[in-house]
């Protein structure tokens, strides 16, 4: 295979397929790079029991003109290109354009317990669910916000799973405001109705969180506080997602500017998908949480943009308009409860990997003065967790990106043609 | 879809779907992963590849993420719990 590609799609969910799709139909030499074994994303993630939604496969079927690269992750961004590690080893892959389709991942926020074992994100456990963890009749307590959280006990349920509840922390009062907001978008209630009809017989509760986890080697009990005071609920598995945030770490890394709705940094992208970069596109969740029907547009949109086809990236610009605002109604209505940010206590560990608790962290304005005094976000995970979570609770934004994005062995970093200098990247 | 995939975690043999990951093979035989710098058993939290909490040997090769990882015949996984 090349290893230089007129177009390159950084991430094959249905925005990176839908790019390369529409790039390769226009006659682009086309590469798609996925961190993951299969093409999917998150939403069309491969599942070992069940058949692939339709549109998936649709999409699947439409790559025979682009060069799908499983197992790819982006480690650093040289001059040429991307310095990527599979499992064979590093690579340098370069490219006329680059579309970034890097997705989101699940907000998790810490809380007494949450690092005991069975205690997941929601999104989280459905992935694990859908390449085979066990879950048949185990008692699962789901928790968090958002639609994610009906879609994740679905799943949970279609795997076998005895979902015990789900619980909302937006108020019952907002969330059947926006119930009543979809008879402006007839598609999305169909979808809702048929989601709850699914799972009638599951209590979902509002206004509801979960305080708590308790159990010894693994979690099996949780404090949820519920509009009628605190219930303790026996469980094996406990999945918490509190919504989703973009991965912007490769973005970061090129330079592409940021925007800021909150906490969180999203890509900062024009009309037509261009980020502050040239020759560098944004599509999908990296420049806002948006959902499926966002990602599939915009990714369509970039593939038209990045291989000269404006017109008709501008052509699906009304139905993306459309899409983005049901985006923003999602968001505006599950809002976080400022509560949630007052659950971890000064024992509760924050940073998962170097063990750093949120008591170690009293007095730090700065990301990178926690991290030289306590080690926070030094781990394997780079902060995407614990970085994330401080930032959702107010405490100091994530530190900017540096390379290598994820961790690599020596031999790919041993291959990189430019070095990174701790300078560059220095208070960013 | 319904072939089965041998592999063998901690010593131990286990049999999963084609297609399933590394970690689900291992939550076969116990859901302690690895071990924290002070010592607590850890888990998969993610399941996206984004924590790291899922970390296991795979054929000798340490810190793969359970979680993005297939299965694959004869596999040999050990966990550090």
């Amino acid at each position: 295979m090349p290893d230089r590609y007129d177009v390159l799609v950084a991430g094959a969910g249905p925005a990176g397929l839908a790019a390369a799709q529409t790039a390769a139909a226009h006659g682009a030499r086309v590469g798609l790079i996925d961190a993951q074994p299969r093409p999917g994303g998150q939403v069309w993630r491969h599942d070992v029991r069940r058949e692939a939604p339709r549109a998936a496969r649709e999409a699947f079927g439409k790559l025979r003109d682009v060069d799908v690269l499983a197992s790819h992750s982006v480690v650093a961004v040289e001059s040429s290109g991307l310095r990527v590690e599979t499992p064979q080893g590093g690579r340098l892959i370069s490219y006329g354009s680059l579309i970034l389709a890097t997705g989101a991942r699940e907000l998790l926020l810490p809380f007494s317990g949450w690092t005991l074992p069975g205690v997941t994100g929601a999104g989280g456990l459905q992935a694990l669910a859908k390449q085979g963890w066990p879950v048949a009749g185990k008692r699962v307590v789901i928790a968090g916000s958002g639609p994610l959280l009906l879609a994740a006990a679905d799943t949970l349920r279609k795997h076998g799973a005895r979902v015990l509840g789900i619980y909302e922390q937006a108020p019952a009062a907002v969330v059947h405001a926006f119930a009543r907001q979809l008879r402006h978008w007839p598609a999305r209630a169909v979808q809702a109705i048929g989601l709850r009809l699914r799972l009638a017989g599951v209590p979902y509760r509002l206004g509801s969180f979960v305080r708590r986890a308790h159990g010894g080697d693994g979690v099996q009990r949780v404090d949820i506080e519920t509009p009628t005071g605190t219930q303790a609920l026996d469980c094996d598995l406990l999945a918490v997602g509190y919504g989703l945030v973009p991965n912007t770490e490769l973005a970061q890394l090129l330079g592409c500017a940021m925007d800021y709705l909150g906490p969180h940094p999203h890509v900062s992208v024009d009309r037509l998908l261009r980020t502050s970069v040239g020759g560098v596109y944004a599509a999908g969740e990296a420049g806002g949480i948006g959902g499926l029907a966002v990602a599939r547009l915009e990714g369509a949109m970039a593939g038209h943009v990045a291989t000269g086809h404006s017109v008709a990236a501008h052509a699906l610009l009304p139905q993306r308009d459309r899409e983005r605002r049901f985006g923003a109604l999602l968001s505006r209505h599950f809002a976080l409860d400022p509560r949630l940010h007052a659950l971890a206590e000064d024992s509760t560990l924050i940073c998962r990997c170097e063990d750093v608790t949120l008591g170690e962290l009293g007095g730090f304005t700065n990301a990178r003065a926690a991290k030289l005094a306590t080690r926070c976000g030094m781990g394997a995970c780079q902060g995407r967790i614990c970085g994330t979570a401080l930032a959702e609770l107010g405490r100091f934004p994530r530190d900017g990106a540096r390379p290598p994005i994820f961790p690599a062995r020596l031999a790919t970093l041993a291959g990189l043609t430019t070095l990174p200098s701790d300078d560059a990247y220095r208070g960013s | 879809m319904s072939a089965q995939v041998k592999l063998s975690v901690n010593g131990l043999p286990v049999e999963v779907p084609a297609g399933a990951s590394v970690a689900a093979a291992v939550a076969q035989v116990t859901m302690q992963f690895r071990r924290s710098v002070s010592d607590t058993r850890r888990a998969p939290l993610c399941g996206m590849g984004v924590c790291f909490e899922c970390r296991v040997q795979v054929d000798g090769v340490a810190h793969v993420r359970a979680c993005m990882t297939a299965v694959t015949e004869g596999m040999q996984v050990t966990t550090d719990a």
